[in-house]
């Protein structure tokens, strides 16, 4: 892999990730917030990859399979926590959420 | 005696005398009624203990280095036995077997103490003429490092007298306490801690190092606390066993860092050992002259709480509050002679000390001089004698710290038997009474009840002085001591001593036996002469207090002293028996003057001379200042400085300080925490910039 080709993979895995950071910040459906975490670590995933590839150790590889199936099981659980206070609140507003407080 | 009905200075029995008809026999004259089925009870138990006892001496026989174990465990066994089985023998017959067994237990043991006594005295004598054994259990108590306490006891010439006092007067108040106790609903609990007593008061006396010595000490205290606070629901009675509880306990503070110093020069607490360790290094005695001072005076801190000296003297008269015979058997006649024993024990350690010497027998003096005077204005025939005993205990110190140890301890010997009489005596007077101990409402008591009054006299010309009665020689010998070792000082003022207690006795018996009775009707029409079981000791006491002087106790107890040099043989001057006989004459017809021939004087002196009766009557102020002492400085301090200054202050303070500092800071900073989840992903971002930014800066 060439360094151009690492260093554009890198520009992309970042503007994934800011992308995931502005949508949790700024995003105030959940389901939006909950897919934003998701896209921050799929930007993860990417870095991880080009780094493995740039290098050539399957380290990367490896470790984005663990990633991967955090993220499947964070989704199922994250879903279920969700389903749960839509249920109880009756809205997905992120803000409306804020009993945990002083 | 038939028909007579007794009353206990306890109001509380319920029991109502039924001993009216019954002629005769054994079982009446014990004050139990008999149809309750008293009379088969002593001899029930007596047979029992015949059959141990006959099976107990054939083992003594072959083993007789058990004959002083066996003395001590058989109080302790009757104890164990009336605290195990107590309440079956309360069923049978109002605990009337109770009364048995503790008679028995101490009995026995007396007649085995004479056997070891006889045993003791058969030893070859040292070239001191030191006859002693030392028998030893066969296991050491205590094994810690080079602190090494064996179980072992001491037989020698001073604890031969000692264990023959204390069987001896116990086993006579034991059986009088029988008839005196006779209306208590509960003899079994009186008994047992009788008991108890005479099993730690033993173990105090035989105990072979100081260790056992300090555990027969508590032991004693301890018992002494019980049967002091035996009324327990009178306020007074219980009052008055915690005063005498925590007054010994000051002392026992003296007396444990006596022992620990002494551990400490010595390497060994060993009665043996360390007066051997101690005398050994009389070369050495310059730098062994302070410890062996703070060795001696701390020991005698302990000495004087449990022997009531001043400043610790002030628990004894109010130990009255306990049943009479106690006042006898453990504050008088032993528990509080034990200060005298120990200073006795340790008379080589004492001696190498001039200044601790000086201490002891000045602070006896005093006593001596302040029991005397405040006997004189005492109304309460109890109170008198209590005076009177720490005003002896007094007189027993002044023998010591004047080097006469032997001496000292005569007078141990000869006041357990003319104060236990005295004591006794007086029992039988409030029993005869019924509970009254206020000599102003006695009086012409000997028409009443002869035999009482007659022993009680022959107790009273002893403890005057007259001879050639116990007191007489004693005493005699005491103050011969005083100006032998020439503290001419001391000699006049034990004198003077001498006469106010002649004067004070004389003014007890006029007031209670002579002159016209002045009490209440009611009373003075069930007046009765105390049952034989009651007065059988008296007269045996009295016949001790009579011929106690005869038997040279100064001489028999020299050796185990071991006081090396020949103990100065006091040349005896002609003229001080003639001197102190006089005096005690002289008192005693004085009080023949004062309230028999002129009884109007007393209470005009009394008018003309209120101060000094303020003050005798206010003991010298000592309650008062230790009662101010404990409220304001102990009671006041703790409540202003200990609990409102440092507990609430700064302990509280400190604990609730920590919390309100807690608070302010969640205080202010609570305001972080709002609740937006988006809030928080800002923060974490910030956080996790910041820490990048802070890697990449500083690579």
């Amino acid at each position: 892999m060439s360094p151009t080709l690492l260093q554009h993979a890198l520009l992309l895995s970042l503007a994934l990730f800011a992308i995931g950071v502005v949508g949790v910040l700024v995003r105030r459906n959940i389901i939006t917030v909950f897919m934003c975490v998701e896209l921050m670590l799929n930007a993860v995933n990417l870095a991880f990859i080009a780094f493995s590839r740039a290098w050539g150790n399957l380290d990367g590889q490896v470790l984005v399979f663990f990633v991967l199936t955090v993220a499947a099981a964070e989704a199922a659980v994250g879903l279920a926590i969700i389903i749960s206070i839509h249920r109880h609140k009756d809205t997905l507003d992120v803000d409306a959420f804020n009993i945990m407080k002083w | 005696m038939a028909g007579h009905s007794q009353h206990e200075p306890d109001a509380s029995h319920g029991t109502a005398p039924a001993s009216a008809g019954h002629g005769g026999g054994h079982g009446g004259a014990h004050g139990h009624p008999p149809e309750a089925g008293l009379a088969g009870s002593p001899w029930l138990v007596l047979a029992i203990w015949m059959i141990l006892a006959a099976a107990g001496g054939w083992l003594l026989r072959s083993f007789p280095d058990a004959l002083p174990f066996t003395i001590l465990l058989l109080p302790l066994l009757g104890f164990t036995v009336l605290a195990i089985f107590g309440d079956a023998i309360r069923d049978q017959g109002e605990g009337a077997g109770a009364c048995w067994l503790a008679c028995f237990t101490v009995l026995t043991s007396f007649a085995l103490a004479v056997a070891a006594v006889y045993r003791v005295m058969q030893f070859p004598a040292g070239e001191t003429g030191w006859r002693f054994a030392q028998p030893y259990l066969g296991f050491e108590w205590i094994e810690a490092g080079p602190f090494r306490v064996q179980m072992n006891l001491l037989i020698d010439n001073l604890s031969s007298v000692m264990i023959l006092v204390v069987t001896g007067v116990g086993s006579l108040i034991h059986l009088y306490s029988v008839g005196y106790m006779s209306h208590e609903p509960d003899k079994v609990r009186y008994f047992s801690y009788l008991n108890l007593f005479t099993f730690f008061m033993l173990l105090l006396v035989l105990g072979g190092n100081m260790p056992l010595l300090f555990v027969g000490w508590e032991g004693v205290g301890l018992c002494s606390y019980l049967l002091i606070g035996f009324w327990f629901t009178k306020k007074s009675a219980a009052d008055a066993g915690k005063k005498a509880f925590i007054v010994n306990r000051i002392g026992d503070a003296g007396l444990i860092l006596g022992m620990i110093l002494a551990f400490h020069h010595f390497g060994t607490l060993d009665l043996v050992d360390l007066v051997s360790n101690a005398t050994a290094g009389t070369e050495e005695a310059l730098w062994q002259f302070g410890p062996i001072t703070a060795i001696c005076l701390l020991l005698f801190v302990g000495a004087c709480g449990k022997s009531a000296q001043i400043p610790l003297h002030v628990w004894l008269p109010d130990a009255m509050e306990g049943p009479t015979p106690v006042s006898a058997l453990i504050h008088a006649a032993t528990m509080v002679t034990a200060g005298v024993y120990m200073v006795a024990r340790l008379a080589a350690l004492y001696s190498l000390s001039p200044t601790a010497m000086t201490v002891v027998a000045v602070v006896g003096t005093a006593t001596a001089v302040l029991g005397a005077t405040i006997a004189l204005v005492q109304t309460d025939i109890k109170k008198v004698l209590a005076y009177s005993t720490v005003s002896q205990l007094g007189y027993m110190f002044l023998a010591c710290g004047v080097g006469a140890f032997g001496v000292g301890v005569f007078h141990l010997f000869t006041h357990a038997f003319f104060k236990a009489l005295l004591f006794l005596g007086s029992g039988s007077v409030i029993h005869a009474l019924g509970g009254e101990q206020d000599m102003r409402k006695m009086g012409g008591l000997w028409r009443r009840i002869p035999w009482t009054f007659a022993t009680f006299a022959v107790g009273t010309l002893a403890i005057a002085g007259i001879p050639p009665l116990s007191g007489f020689k004693s005493k005699d010998e005491i103050l011969a001591g005083a100006f032998s070792a020439g503290w001419k000082s001391l000699f006049v003022i034990g004198v003077i001593v001498a006469l106010l207690t002649a004067f004070y006795m004389t003014r007890a018996v006029i007031l209670t036996f002579l002159g016209s009775y002045r009490g209440d009707t009611e009373t003075g029409s069930h007046i009765h002469e105390s049952p034989w079981i009651m007065l059988g000791p008296l007269v045996i006491l009295a016949i001790g207090s009579a011929a106690g002087g005869f038997i040279d106790i100064p001489h028999f107890v020299e050796p185990a002293l071991r006081l090396g040099e020949a103990a100065h043989e006091g040349h005896h001057a002609g003229w001080l028996p003639i001197l102190a006989t006089a005096i005690a004459v002289t008192g005693i017809v004085l009080g023949y003057y004062l309230y028999l021939a002129f009884p109007e004087i007393p209470s005009r002196i009394y008018a003309s001379a209120r101060g000094a009766a303020r003050v005798l009557e206010n003991k010298y102020g000592f309650d008062a200042l230790y009662d101010r002492i404990a409220s304001r400085v102990i009671v006041g301090g703790s409540e202003e400085v200990l609990w409102r200054g440092v507990d609430v202050r700064l302990i509280d303070g400190a604990v609730n300080g920590t919390a309100a500092l807690a608070a302010a800071v969640a205080r202010s900073v609570r305001t972080v925490q709002v609740g937006l989840v988006r809030a928080y992903a800002l923060v974490i971002l910030g956080g996790a910039v910041a820490v990048l930014s802070y890697l990449l800066w500083t690579r």
